[in-house]
């Protein structure tokens, strides 16, 4: 292609998400996420700044870990750590796909217009694939610095080959208490019998715009497990779908915690496409003052997909009588040897629960911050990586203080 | 240390407590008796601060101070300690947690510096031992998943750490086989001190049996309408409530 033609598929790419945003009301997808505000912003392009001052990053960079660094969604090689002999790099737009056809295609069919937005102008991302029973010894963090008010663009692409197994931790965070749009997507292809554990810390400034895309192609017998933990973006959305083969099995874990006008919302797609697979997913959201939550959990059995074992649940503690929370499992069964449930709930902190604190003397806001905490603590202690589990559990005090 | 004068409580817009009138001093053991219904967990929660419970007259003053005035954490924190007819789960809230923050906002109250936290574990060690717990329940959850008995032994736990003035018991009996009953018959007992009065209320004299009380009160219709000894137990035993019912 040459490099005229890509500058004006870039600039319809543009145009087309700038239409997509002033329209998303209209999609059924996009029912209770409102992403208007974005076209109105038209934020630039992030630029790569040559002098950079990363001192933001210090208390971020989990230890135990290799660090995979983009700032305003560039490769930032002087902060990064990469495992060696491992099959890795930064990735750019040149390199993703060399089929002009692609490139048309995306443009033509992609509804979602952060996907033909990410798609023509992220800058770099990861590239990771690991080889027949390749083990990263390390987790890797890949992490998102935003610095500049504008539209930030990251792609990544992974493989875990037969066997092979990995621990990716995404976090996202800015420096300046910005306004600007974080765009970034994961796509993993988890081959027979592999594994990928996937974090998420999505800590962007609370005036920023997120969206999250998670796309996986799980083999027979794979195992992915996502553990989502959504805290930063004044509107955020996160998505996750997971297409399973035979016998694979995925968990899908989840934390979305929102303050004063926060907007977080969650999609999730599981496709059981063949038999005996295993999807487990369970969200919970705590939204105080203004804030709104969304969940949006699909479960689709095909079929042939005889034995599938599902089960969701999504729980959700609102703390105001002005927050508000949209929860929408939908179940599309078409085969008929399942088991599949699923279970939501909402409520507030128990009255009892408060009185039984304050008995032993803790005093009534503590007793919330404690219950609260404890709430959301559940799905902090599913995190196996002991660094990452202490960050979170910190980010959680910020916003609940209480003493440990 | 406790002095209740006269004291009438509403419930929603029921009147349950009708001019109750008890004087609890230092170092005492008094129970409270009574049918269903008398009003007996009534005064255990508005003793302890609960929210839901209308004092439309009388007083109730602790140690000189008025304690009807004070939001349940203090009380707690001034030494009043409420053993719960059922202690509520907590998920999410180890009960080594809430042991350690409860004593500490105490201590604070009092002017006392944090425990030491080698001193703290020697401490609840030790306690867990005397009341014959395992001390794996010291991670679990706040009496999530506890039986009964575990429940109130948990109680009897919380109590001895916290060390309180004024320590009522309610229904602290109710769901314990004989030995269980026995092992916190035993942990009360051996709080009992000068400085410490007990209210132990119970619809049974069984608890009575291992734990002796000074003063046995009757409570029917809302007030106390018999006092005596520990004899009194016996024969309420014996009879039954109803005979000082028909009275009222």
């Amino acid at each position: 292609m040459t490099s005229d033609h890509l500058t004006v598929l870039k600039s319809q790419a543009l145009e087309k998400f700038n239409a997509f945003a002033s329209n998303s009301a209209r999609e059924e997808e996009w029912r209770y996420t409102n992403v208007s505000a974005l076209a109105k912003k038209n934020f630039p392009l992030a630029t790569n700044e040559s002098e950079i001052n990363l001192e933001a990053l210090a208390q971020w960079k989990l230890e135990n870990c290799y660090h995979f660094v983009l700032v305003n969604g560039f490769f930032n090689e002087q902060a990064s750590y990469l495992p060696k002999a491992v099959d890795i790099c930064a990735l750019s737009l040149e390199s993703e796909s060399e089929d002009d056809d692609d490139f048309e295609s995306v443009l033509a069919n992609e509804k979602n217009g952060f996907l033909v937005l990410n798609f023509f102008h992220s800058n770099n991302g990861l590239y990771l694939n690991l080889e027949k029973s390749e083990v990263l010894d390390k987790p890797l963090q890949i992490i998102h610095l935003t610095t500049q008010e504008a539209m930030v663009n990251t792609y990544h692409t992974v493989v875990l080959e037969e066997n092979a197994q990995a621990t990716i931790i995404e976090t996202f965070i800015n420096r300046d208490n910005q306004s600007y749009l974080s765009n970034s997507v994961l796509e993993c292809a988890i081959e027979n019998n592999a594994e990928l554990t996937l974090y998420k810390l999505q800590n962007e400034s609370e005036k920023a715009f997120h969206f999250g895309g998670v796309y996986i192609q799980q083999a027979e017998t794979s195992k992915f497990t996502h553990h989502n933990f959504a805290l930063g973006g004044l509107l955020a959305r996160s998505e996750i779908h997971c297409d399973l083969d035979n016998d694979s099995e995925c968990e899908l874990n989840g934390l979305y915690l929102g303050q004063n006008r926060q907007h977080l919302d969650n999609h999730t797609r599981i496709n059981h496409n063949q038999p005996n697979g295993i999807s487990r997913e369970f969200y919970k959201g705590i939204l105080n003052n203004r804030a709104r939550g969304v969940f949006q959990g699909r479960v689709i059995v095909a079929e042939n997909a005889q034995k599938t074992d599902s089960q969701m649940n999504n729980r959700n503690l609102l703390l105001s009588a002005d927050a508000e929370i949209d929860t929408k499992p939908q179940l599309e069964i078409y085969a008929d040897d399942v088991k599949c449930s699923h279970g939501m709930t909402v409520g507030q902190l128990e009255e009892k629960s408060i009185f039984y604190l304050q008995s032993r003397g803790i005093d009534e806001e503590t007793a919330k911050h404690v219950l609260t905490f404890a709430f959301a603590n559940e799905m902090v202690e599913k995190v196996e990586f002991e660094p990452l589990k202490q960050l979170l559990q910190q980010q959680l005090l910020i916003r609940l203080p209480i003493e440990l | 240390m406790l002095s209740i004068q006269n004291l009438s409580v509403n419930v929603e817009n029921k009147h349950i407590l009708k001019g109750l009138n008890l004087e609890v001093k230092a170092g005492e053991i008094h129970a409270i008796m009574g049918p269903n219904g008398a009003g007996k967990s009534t005064l255990s929660h508005v003793l302890s601060g609960k929210a839901g419970y209308d004092v439309t007259d009388g007083s109730v003053s602790y140690n000189d101070k008025n304690l009807l005035d004070m939001p349940a954490e203090i009380r707690a924190r001034e030494g009043v300690f409420l053993a719960f007819q059922y202690p509520v789960e907590i998920p999410g809230v180890s009960n080594i947690y809430l042991l350690k923050a409860a004593l500490n906002a105490i201590r604070k109250h009092r002017g006392l510096s944090e425990v030491d936290a080698m001193d703290f574990l020697t401490m609840v060690k030790a306690k867990v031992k005397a009341l014959d717990m395992d001390e794996k329940f010291l991670y679990r959850a706040v009496n999530e998943g506890f039986s009964g008995g575990e429940k109130k032994r948990n109680e009897i736990l919380q109590m001895a750490m916290l060390e309180p003035q004024l320590c009522i018991l309610d229904e602290t009996d109710s769901g314990l086989d004989i030995d269980a009953l026995k092992i916190v018959a035993e942990g009360v007992n051996s709080l009992r001190a000068e400085n410490r009065a007990f209210v132990m209320i119970t619809h049974y004299q069984r608890l009575l049996d291992y734990i002796k009380p000074d003063f046995v009160h009757v409570l029917a219709d809302g007030k106390i309408v018999k006092s005596g000894g520990a004899e009194l137990a016996l024969e309420l035993e014996e009879k039954g409530y109803s005979w000082l019912e028909q009275g009222v």
